[in-house]
């Protein structure tokens, strides 16, 4: 049973993605339908692999019937399902948002036929990464969906998403290279590149090449994952592309980095000889991410910073290497696979209804649409670890875990990690105060349509540009006192107007440029929230399948004997 | 066989170029420096199979006399990989190209406005009485002195590309500053 349906995350999606290529220009309502079908249908199939791995423990799959060494091996652990769970859950909200914000656009803008099938080549490669049971096929992977990636970045070739897809780019490549190097030197060292033999065959070499094996590993997959210091690119290209598809980045790409990670830190590499650089980098990034979320004033940077930096508290929970360290960074994977995603559509919607995400800009939009509100309110608690939500619960696990290990890096970690906790505080307490609370009159902006024009690229500047053909930079007072009577004019409505908008697409009488949020999105992220919370109800069970996953990890018994023990099958 | 040191050489020469011409600002040199990264990756690949031999081929040759057979395999993956890739970057690089007229790694602009930003408060301000730079970038005086300068696009586009039809440059070029 199991084995029937251990390909299906990765061959469901791609294949869909072929038929939605196909379909997509012409029947747009097919392709969506089509997409959200195998979506769904892959979370199922996760669902079940979940509860079957946790019942029979780990199982393998080799793929067209190739004995073990030779052939491409699927396995699914405790881990692997759970992730697996977690990012198809993710991957269907925001698809189903995307849909909503398409049918929303007139898909006039983005070239929604191509946005379907990549989405779907993007998770066949999140599965394919989270499956794979040796090093190439993960590197395969990383490749499917980092190209997917690319191009969803890169979505409607406008002049920012170009600058910032070209970093990201460049960057992505410089970590696959690294990775294929390394897996390059790991086969002429062992002679393998499945997981479960290297397992065995990589503690028996020199102490030296096991040291820069694991390092050049550990540093390809540190820039996928976004790790200090090489963390840079990520805050830099992530706020540019469309909502939906920074949410899915956000949430799944980094950690498939940090699920790489763990599975080779604890099955390949388990003596935890860079455990300490790995404390160090933990503190590093937990640090220095929420230094730059504090600094930023745009509410997509504030995320992508707080990602950063909340990547360090898994890496924390994997230098720790003890089983309650794993567990609570499994757990916080998980926790935080959500919550990101979730952020970062809200994001979106913020800046559907107040027409930017600079914090600066934005105002009044608790009385403008209080359900909106509620929707970041939640999530936002739930980042910043205000008990009782499940960042708490995540948090409290890897800071118990880090003070029950002694030492005194881990305490000093342990601290930071509450300062950070403390700072994410600050940073989006700060987007509440400013763009939920302050009333609009308060707001410096002065127009919100030029700030939706600047955000939106270059070619929609020309307009306001014109307007100020008089204004010369210096500007006459006549000009400036004008200009500021109109600001003033344009607050007051604006302040006027605001009770005959909800969140639920009223304000389309409204004078102020809010456009009516689509109700499709408006429920996609109702239900992504309300996901964030039933992590909270099922910590539980939650945190017990995390912690069987992080004993199977450190145990590598299950992970290996599923593998090898297939060697004697026909 | 005796190990060969024609290709350790080839490989590091390889990945010196490679990274000395990733550093570059301009697009196609970094082109060509993942181009260069991806063959000495691929050849140091094909290096951890061991000492070369005959073609892989059953009924070619003998199995103790083959090369390794599955880093041929897995540098043909790497390689449709590489291509698929460069592919798309060139693609990127030509659309940089269409958008602004430079093909090079472009500045972050937000990323400068907060750096130059001052670091009181901008909400307590009167955008007005603030230097150009500090002011919320959706003031309008921040954008800048030279706004009426771009105004003149057919006029700058004519003087800067003068073989080039108005209609074929999508935008204004770029103007870079130097603080």
């Amino acid at each position: 049973m199991i084995r029937v349906l251990m390909p299906l995350p990765v061959l469901l999606p791609l294949l869909g993605a072929a038929v939605a290529l196909l379909v997509g220009g012409r029947h747009p309502r097919v392709q969506r339908t089509l997409s959200i079908l195998v979506l769904g249908t892959v979370l199922a199939v996760s669902i079940a692999l979940l509860l079957l791995a946790d019942a029979d423990g780990a199982e393998s799959l080799s793929i067209g019937g190739w004995p073990v060494p030779l052939g491409i091996v699927l396995v699914v652990d405790r881990l692997s399902a759970l992730m697996l769970v977690v990012a198809s859950t993710v991957a269907l909200g925001v698809l189903v948002f995307a849909v909503g914000q398409g049918a929303a656009d007139g898909d006039e803008e983005t070239p929604i036929s191509i946005f379907h099938p990549t989405f779907l080549v993007l998770i066949a490669g999140v599965a394919n990464a989270f499956l794979a049971g040796d090093l190439f096929n993960l590197y395969v992977g990383f490749e499917i969906l980092l190209t997917a990636s690319y191009v969803l970045l890169t979505l409607g070739g406008s002049a920012p998403r170009i600058r910032a897809g070209i970093t990201y780019i460049v960057v992505s490549l410089l970590s696959s290279l690294l990775f294929l190097a390394a897996i390059a030197l790991v086969y002429a060292a062992t002679g393998t590149v499945n997981m479960a033999q290297l397992a065995g065959r990589l503690s028996e070499l020199p102490e030296g090449t096991q040291l820069l094996l694991q390092s050049m590993l550990l540093i390809a997959f540190s820039i996928k994952a976004a790790v200090f210091p090489l963390s840079a690119w990520l805050p830099d290209s992530y706020p540019t592309a469309p909502a939906p598809v920074t949410a899915v980045f956000a949430g799944l790409l980094t950690k498939v980095g940090v699920y790489a990670i763990i599975r080779t830190q604890t099955l390949l590499f388990p003596g935890g000889a860079l455990d300490t650089v790995l404390m160090v980098a933990a503190l590093a990034t937990m640090l220095i991410g929420i230094l730059g979320a504090v600094a930023q004033t745009d509410i997509r940077r504030i995320l992508s910073f707080t990602l950063v930096s909340h990547i360090g508290y898994m890496v924390f929970g994997i230098a720790l290497s003890s089983a309650a360290g794993l567990a609570g960074a499994v757990f916080y994977v998980v926790h935080h696979i959500a919550i990101q995603t979730t952020l970062f559509l809200v994001a979106g919607l913020i800046e559907r209804q107040g027409g930017s995400t600079g914090v600066d800009r934005l105002g009044g939009l608790a009385k403008a649409s209080p359900f909106l509100a509620v929707l970041f309110f939640v999530p936002a608690m739930n980042i910043a670890g205000i008990p009782p939500l499940s960042g708490f619960i995540g948090k409290l696990g890897l800071l118990e875990a880090g003070i029950a290990d002694g030492g005194w890096l881990p305490i000093v970690v342990v601290a930071a990690g509450a300062v950070t906790s403390l700072l994410t505080l600050v940073a989006i307490s700060r987007v509440w105060s400013r763009a939920f609370w302050r009333p609009p009159a308060q707001s410096p902006a002065a127009d919100t349509d030029e700030a939706a024009a600047r955000d939106a690229g270059p070619e929609l500047v020309a307009a306001p540009l014109e307007e100020l053909a008089s204004d010369d930079g210096s500007g006459s007072t006549a000009t400036r006192v004008r200009r500021r009577a109109a600001w003033r004019r344009h607050t007051a409505v604006a302040t006027a107007s605001t009770p005959a908008m909800d969140g639920l697409g009223d304000g389309a009488e409204s004078a102020r440029p809010l456009r009516p949020l689509p109700q499709v999105m408006i429920g996609s992220t109702t239900v992504m929230v309300a996901v964030t919370v039933a992590l909270t109800a099922l910590a539980g069970p939650l945190y017990a399948i995390a912690g069987r996953a992080a004993v199977d990890l450190l145990d590598r018994g299950p992970y290996v004997n599923a593998v090898i023990d297939e060697e004697d099958a026909p | 066989m005796t190990p060969t040191v024609v290709l350790p050489v080839i490989i590091g020469g390889l990945y010196a170029a490679g990274v000395y011409l990733l550093l570059d600002r301009s697009l196609t040199r970094v082109l060509l420096g993942f181009l260069l990264l991806g063959n000495a990756t691929n050849l140091l690949l094909l290096s951890a199979g061991g000492p070369a031999g005959l073609a892989p081929i059953l009924g070619y040759a003998e199995p103790e006399e083959i090369s390794d057979p599955l880093p041929q395999a897995l540098i043909l993956t790497a390689i449709v990989i590489t291509f698929g890739i460069a592919a798309f970057l060139l693609a990127i690089i030509y659309r940089s190209w269409r958008l602004v007229r430079q093909e090079v790694v472009e500045i972050d602009e937000e990323d400068r406005r907060v750096a130059l930003r001052s670091g009181t408060d901008a909400d307590e301000m009167d955008p007005d009485d603030l230097a150009l730079e500090d002011r919320p970038a959706a003031h309008a005086d921040s954008l800048g002195g030279d706004a009426g300068g771009d105004l003149a696009v057919e006029g700058t586009l004519a003087r800067r590309y003068g073989g080039i039809a108005s209609d074929d440059v999508d935008l204004p070029p770029t103007e870079r500053r130097r603080r």
